[in-house]
């Protein structure tokens, strides 16, 4: 098997769209990697350093406030209380936008290949907030350090997330002291190291679970790590006065003993180069874009690229693309929630003004509440591991049925002017469509129902 | 085995026969009697439990030199030597009445690498480490062992894929606040659309008849308005249990206290303290009586605190019991101390035991599975060892 353009939007893309003519060739995806990134512009997302004022503002006002509560200053309390409150509900009620605006994105796009890269790196270092504004910032973050790095090398896109302020904070490392520090002495007893970062950096951003690492690893990269911090005013910092003294010794490597954050980039590098990472990227990349069971000759393939460009992703998703295993149309996975809704939306042709007039509610209930019955709470997944790849994950009967729920009644809702469903089989699938869809389409009592049809078909879900 | 595929292997668990036999509508059978009437109820507790912060050893003289944030907030006294966590106490009723007791210092055979993931997929594998590898989980394999298990017995339920119950016997899933209200005609179309992919359309089968179950259950059920989710998982449990259901599975997140714990852990805890409450007080009082509620986590956590008031993932654990079937009002296990030549690794509490004879003890006294199975089938290559009598 190889390359055909119908298929590709399909396994590598959002599906099929009335808007664009499919992708011509491989060297067209690749090239798209590169492209200027015409959907950023098109549907804005933040990005975290606008999105960092946001913290800024919401910080200086806590402070405010705790300063008129000492006061016994009741009129600024409350003013400052509702001005906190706004400025919490505009981060919240804006990040709903950027989730219309991502899907918009998957809609219009014709570099669909790297929208989907976006995603899987997104999931790959998944980060997230867990109090104020910055609960907020996942689609930021995403936006700064994903859609850059995506087609450079994977020690960029590491050190990019690894170093991030969101990253640093979800995974507990800006209070991490080395025991001797100097910070940690002057505080006494109550300071010193947190592990989880480091665990997370080797067990999933880079050698995987089963990589050749022991809990010593863990915790000399831990203390390698302290330093890294981050201020709401000045984003990510570096801390001398936290850093553990003396040098550190990770996969049997030493580093330091001079406090830098050119010494953490470097065992990240180093990190990036273990063969070990090359396995597990190419693994989540075959399981990811190909099948739960990749051929392991794919896997190899993804492997040797990966070690022979010394992490540069361009020639990884040359292999991939390259590779016949790629091209088998079966087995095919089942795509996770969001990514539904994104495909239903590029195959509806889905445009800004049929969501523009959503207020917060709507949103709510037509999107982030199915997501989260289909298994998969927009951005917020349960720990730094992501989302499941499995099917199994994703076909379960509650699932499925809030597919089937959200399929037949949402496009009904933002779209009065729903397709004719005898065209949509073809729009939506292409010269594939199963003979029962297209039977289906032609069946159903009602237009939308018929839609929804067409959207549920597992030739639609799975790709 | 190479070194991704273990994970994989163990995530790739329920395939498409297994969820068409799970299908009552593939399988008209009339519904036997359950083969048992006793009802056990799995909660797995994901992200690592801190069970040293949860039943405090307060006793030990070990302990106060490695906890000062967890002894911040003095817990309740439960037999002298252990304190039970205060976001607890709305459960002391329940241990004085001898239907809430602990298993201390347990664990799975995991050790050492102290990844979520992995002591997940174990746990819920149910096998040791090194062992045979089960493309199963031991709940599915319990109900394999018996004759006249259908769809109906056990139920894994919530969003969460509970893996456990993965595999050959029949298990309804669904979370309670599921839908499917479409037209007749449409599902029947769905039906057919789904046909070419047996997985989809067992799911679809699947869902069907659960949604006409719970809309059922929801009108029976009292109207207190909105629950919590936690809440609705544990009436929904109880309603089946009370019906045919003689298992019932579901999860329970927010363990992974690395920083802060003094905070962070009571919001886990109440949730859990909620969900034991709701099942007592949701089932029949006949049902509850023979009932045991075993809540099991992948691993514990480091004894000392870590540098930023939290504890990072360490060995050693607690197994929580509750229902009118267990023998509570006690802490069981062999307590191994904690200072600091006792810990594992010289950082994790020792575990002294291994949880899965526990649990395979209580699915022995509550089915009558014998020794031999539980050991060679549902947890393969497991030693049982003497009976911790856990059960009334």
């Amino acid at each position: 098997m190889t390359f055909s353009p119908e298929f590709a939007e399909r396994r590598f893309g959002y599906g099929l769209s009335p808007l664009n003519p499919p992708v011509a060739s491989t060297a067209a995806m690749l090239a798209g990697i590169t492209a200027a990134d015409v959907q950023a512009e098109n549907f804005p997302i933040e990005g975290f350093e606008t999105f960092r004022n946001r913290m800024i503002l919401a910080t200086s006002k806590r402070k405010e406030l705790k300063k008129a509560r000492k006061a016994g200053a009741k009129d600024d309390v409350q003013r400052l209380t509702k001005e906190r409150k706004v400025i919490n509900r505009a981060a919240r009620q804006d990040s709903r936008r950027w989730m219309l605006a991502s899907m918009l994105r998957r809609a219009h796009t014709q570099q669909a290949f790297f929208e989907r890269l976006v995603a899987f790196w997104g999931d790959h270092f998944s980060a997230q907030g867990k109090a104020g504004v910055l609960r907020r910032g996942t689609a930021p973050f995403i936006e700064t350090v994903m859609r850059p790095h995506v087609g450079g090398r994977f020690a960029d896109l590491l050190i990019a997330a690894v170093t991030h302020p969101l990253m640093v904070h979800y995974l507990d490392q800006e209070r991490s002291m080395g025991p001797q520090s100097n910070r940690a002495l002057k505080i006494g007893r109550k300071a010193g190291l947190n592990e989880n970062l480091a665990r997370e950096v080797i067990e999933l951003h880079t050698l995987g679970v089963s990589g050749p690492y022991t809990q010593d690893d863990v915790r000399q990269l831990a203390e390698l790590f302290t330093g890294m911090s981050f201020q709401v005013e000045h984003g990510f910092k570096f801390r001398k006065d936290f850093v553990e003294p003396g040098t550190e010794t990770v996969l049997g490597k030493t580093y330091g003993p001079k406090p830098s954050i050119g010494v953490i980039h470097s065992v990240l590098e180093d990190l990036a180069r273990h063969p070990a990472t090359a396995r597990h990227i190419a693994q989540k990349l075959a399981v990811h874009f190909v099948s739960d069971m990749p051929d392991p000759l794919l896997v190899a393939h993804l492997e040797a690229a990966y070690l022979e460009n010394d992490g540069a992703l361009m020639p990884v998703y040359a292999a991939l693309l390259e590779h016949p295993a790629a091209w088998q149309e079966t087995a095919l996975n089942m795509r996770p929630a969001d990514e539904f809704i994104g495909a239903a939306f590029r195959a509806l042709g889905m445009t800004s003004g049929a969501v523009d007039g959503l207020v917060e509610k709507d949103i709510i209930d037509l999107f982030y509440k199915p997501m989260a019955l289909m298994g998969q709470t927009y951005q917020k997944p349960d720990g730094p591991d992501g989302w499941p790849e499995e099917d199994n994950a994703w076909v379960t009967p509650q699932g499925i049925a809030a597919r089937m729920e959200w399929a037949m009644q949402v496009p009904l809702r933002l779209m009065p002017e729903l397709p004719d469903p005898r065209d949509f089989v073809v729009t939506a699938l292409g010269a594939l469509a199963p003979p029962e869809v297209v039977f289906a389409a032609g069946a159903a009592e009602s237009r939308h129902e018929a839609i929804g049809l067409v959207l549920c078909a597992p030739a639609f879900q799975r790709r | 085995m190479t070194s991704l595929s273990r994970r994989r292997f163990l995530t790739r668990a329920t395939l498409v026969g297994c969820s068409l036999a799970a299908s009552p509508l593939l399988t008209p059978v009339s519904f036997a009697q359950a083969p048992w009437d006793t009802r056990l109820v799995v909660i797995i507790l994901r992200g690592g439990m801190d069970g040293l912060d949860v039943v405090r050893p307060i006793g030990d003289p070990g302990f106060a030199a490695l906890r000062h944030a967890t002894l911040r907030d003095p817990g309740l006294d439960l037999d002298g030597f252990f304190q039970l966590h205060p976001a607890l106490g709305g459960l002391m009723p329940m241990w004085q009445r001898g239907q809430l007791g602990f298993v201390h210092a347990v664990s799975t055979p995991y050790r050492d690498k102290r990844s979520h993931f992995d002591g997940q997929d174990l746990l819920e594998a149910g096998t040791s480490e090194d062992g045979v590898v089960a493309r199963d989980g031991w709940l599915n394999r319990m109900l394999q062992q018996v004759p006249g298990v259908h769809a109906d017995t056990a139920y894994a339920i919530g969003h969460s894929d509970m893996r456990l119950l993965n595999g050959a016997a029949p298990v309804a899933n669904w979370a309670p606040d599921s839908d499917l209200r479409l037209s007749p005609q449409a599902l029947r179309l769905a039906e057919l659309v789904m046909e070419s992919d047996p997985q989809m359309h067992a799911a679809l089968a699947e869902a069907m008849s659960l949604s006409e179950g719970a809309q059922a259950a929801m009108m029976e059920g009292d109207a207190s308005g909105r629950q919590t989710p936690h809440a609705e998982i544990a009436h929904y449990a109880a309603d089946r249990l009370n019906k045919d259901a003689r298992v019932a599975a579901f999860s329970l997140n927010g363990w992974d206290t690395h920083r802060g714990q003094a905070n962070l852990l009571p919001r886990a805890l109440k949730p859990l303290q909620e969900t034991l409450l709701t099942l007592e007080k949701s089932m029949r009082p006949d049902a509850w009586q023979k009932t045991a509620v075993i809540a099991m986590t992948e691993f514990g956590r480091t004894a000392r605190e870590n540098g930023t008031r939290g504890t990072d993932h360490g060995t050693g654990g607690l197994m929580v019991m509750a229902g009118g079937a267990v023998r509570g009002g006690k802490v069981h296990g062999q307590w191994p101390g904690v200072t600091p030549d006792a810990l594992y690794g010289g950082r994790d509490l020792m575990p002294t035991r291994d949880v899965r004879a526990h649990a395979a003890w209580i699915m022995r006294g509550l089915t009558g599975i014998d020794n031999a199975t539980l050991e060679r089938h549902v947890f393969p290559g497991l030693e049982m060892g003497a009976d911790p009598q856990l059960l009334m």
